[in-house]
C-alpha cells in the first residue's frame, strides 16, 4: 500500500518537474498518468520491472482506492463559493444559466459526434 | 477550559483537525444519503456536502483560508487521483483502442463546444472581462483549470466554483439527457460525461456503469490535455 501510494506520488512528482522543466503548458498530473500508464504497459512486456508496487496488482488496488472516492476531493475547492457570494450575488443567475446551457450543449456534442463517427467506421465496407 | 468555554472552540477552530474532520464527516453523511436514495442525480453528495459546509462556515464566521487549512490534505489528492486514471486506462486498453478514431473526432468535438459556448454565453450576457476569462475552462477538473486561469491572470478561485457547478450540473443533467437522446452506448455518454462534466461527471459515470466511467475518465484527461491549448485560442479569437 505505502509503496503503491509512493509510485503514484513519484509519476506525479516526475510529471511535475518534466513540465515545470521543460515549460510544457500541460498539468504535472496529466503526464503522471501517462508514465504510469507505460509503466503498466511496460511491466507487461518486461517481467524484470514486475516487482514491488508492481506486482500483484498493488498499485492497481492503491489507485481504485483512490478513484473510489474521487467527488469527495472536489469539496474543498468547491467550498471557496463562500468567498465569492457577493459576485454571484450579481453575476450569480446569468453564470449558473450559461454553465448549465453549455453543460448541455457539451454533452449533446460529445455524445452525437462518437455516436456518427462509430457508426461511420462500423459500417464502412 | 472552565474559565473560558470559547477557548477549546478558538482551539479547534484554528486546527486542521478539525476542518479535516468536518469535510470527511459531511461527506460521508451526504454520501450515505444518496447512496440510500439509490444516487438519484439529486441527491450529488459534492452539492449537498459543500453548501452544508459552506453555510456552517458563515454560521461560525470561519474565514475560508482557515477552513483550507485543514482541506487542504483532501484537495491536494485530487493530483494522486488523476495520475490513478491510468489504472482504469490501463485495464480497459482493448476496448478503448477499438473506439480510439469515435474517441478523438468527440474530444475535439466536445472541448471546441465546450470553451467557445461558454465564451460566447458570457459575452452574449455581458458579464465582465475578467469574469469570461474565469469561466472559459470550466469544463477541465479542478487543479488544471485554476492552473489556465492562473495563466491568463483570471480569478483561479471564481474559476474553481465554476468548475464545480459544472461538474454538479453535467452530474445532475447526463444521465437523463442521455436517456432522452435514445443513446445506450456507455462508451459514449460516458465519454461525454467526462468531457463536460470532469471529475464529478467521471464518478456520477462510474456510478451507472463501469465502462461509462472509464470512458468518462479518459475524456476528462485527455480534455485537460486539449484545453490548455484551447483556451487562449478560443479567447484570442473570440475577445478583442
Amino acid at each position: 500500500m505505502l509503496a503503491s501510494l509512493s509510485l503514484i506520488l513519484l509519476c506525479q512528482l516526475a510529471g511535475e518537474v518534466i513540465t515545470r522543466g521543460l515549460g510544457l503548458p500541460l498539468p504535472g498530473p496529466v503526464l503522471g498518468l501517462l508514465l504510469l500508464l507505460i509503466l503498466l504497459l511496460a511491466r507487461d512486456r518486461f517481467s524484470s520491472i514486475a516487482r514491488g508496487p508492481l506486482r500483484n496488482s498493488g498499485v492497481e488496488t492503491a489507485s481504485k482506492g483512490l478513484l473510489k472516492h474521487l467527488s469527495l476531493l472536489f469539496v474543498p475547492a468547491g467550498i471557496g463559493v463562500v468567498e465569492k457570494l457577493d459576485l454571484l450575488a450579481t453575476h450569480g443567475l446569468a453564470i449558473i444559466l450559461i454553465l448549465a446551457v453549455s453543460v448541455m450543449v457539451t454533452l449533446l456534442a460529445t455524445v452525437l459526434t462518437f455516436r456518427l463517427i462509430s457508426r461511420l467506421f462500423s459500417e464502412a465496407p | 477550559m472552565k474559565d473560558n468555554p470559547f477557548s477549546l472552540w478558538v482551539y479547534l477552530s484554528q486546527s486542521p483537525l478539525l476542518w479535516l474532520t468536518v469535510t470527511l464527516l459531511v461527506y460521508a453523511i451526504a454520501d450515505a444519503v444518496s447512496l440510500a436514495l439509490r444516487r438519484h442525480a439529486l441527491a450529488n453528495p459534492v452539492l449537498h456536502a459543500v453548501w452544508i459546509i459552506g453555510a456552517f462556515l458563515f454560521a461560525t464566521g470561519t474565514p475560508y483560508a482557515i477552513y483550507f487549512g485543514g482541506a487542504q490534505f483532501v484537495h491536494f489528492l485530487l493530483g494522486p487521483a488523476t495520475v490513478a486514471l491510468a489504472v482504469p486506462l490501463y485495464e480497459n486498453r482493448k476496448i478503448v483502442l477499438a473506439s480510439i478514431v469515435p474517441m478523438l473526432a468527440a474530444l475535439v468535438a466536445g472541448s471546441v463546444t465546450a470553451v467557445f459556448s461558454i465564451v460566447l454565453l458570457a459575452e452574449a450576457a455581458g458579464l465582465p472581462r475578467e469574469v469570461i476569462l474565469s469561466l472559459a475552462p470550466k469544463s477541465v477538473t479542478a487543479a488544471v483549470a485554476m492552473g489556465i486561469s492562473e495563466t491568463l491572470q483570471a480569478d483561479p478561485s471564481l474559476t474553481a466554483v465554476a468548475v464545480i457547478l459544472t461538474g454538479i450540473m453535467g452530474a445532475t443533467v447526463v444521465t437523463r439527457l442521455m436517456n432522452r437522446t435514445g443513446i445506450t452506448d456507455f462508451r459514449a455518454r460516458g465519454f461525454a460525461a467526462g468531457i463536460a462534466a470532469h471529475g464529478i461527471g467521471t464518478a456520477r459515470a462510474f456510478q451507472v456503469d463501469e465502462v461509462a466511467g472509464v470512458f468518462s475518465g479518459i475524456a476528462m484527461s485527455l480534455n485537460a490535455l486539449i484545453t490548455s491549448f484551447l483556451v487562449p485560442l478560443a479567447l484570442t479569437v473570440l475577445m478583442r
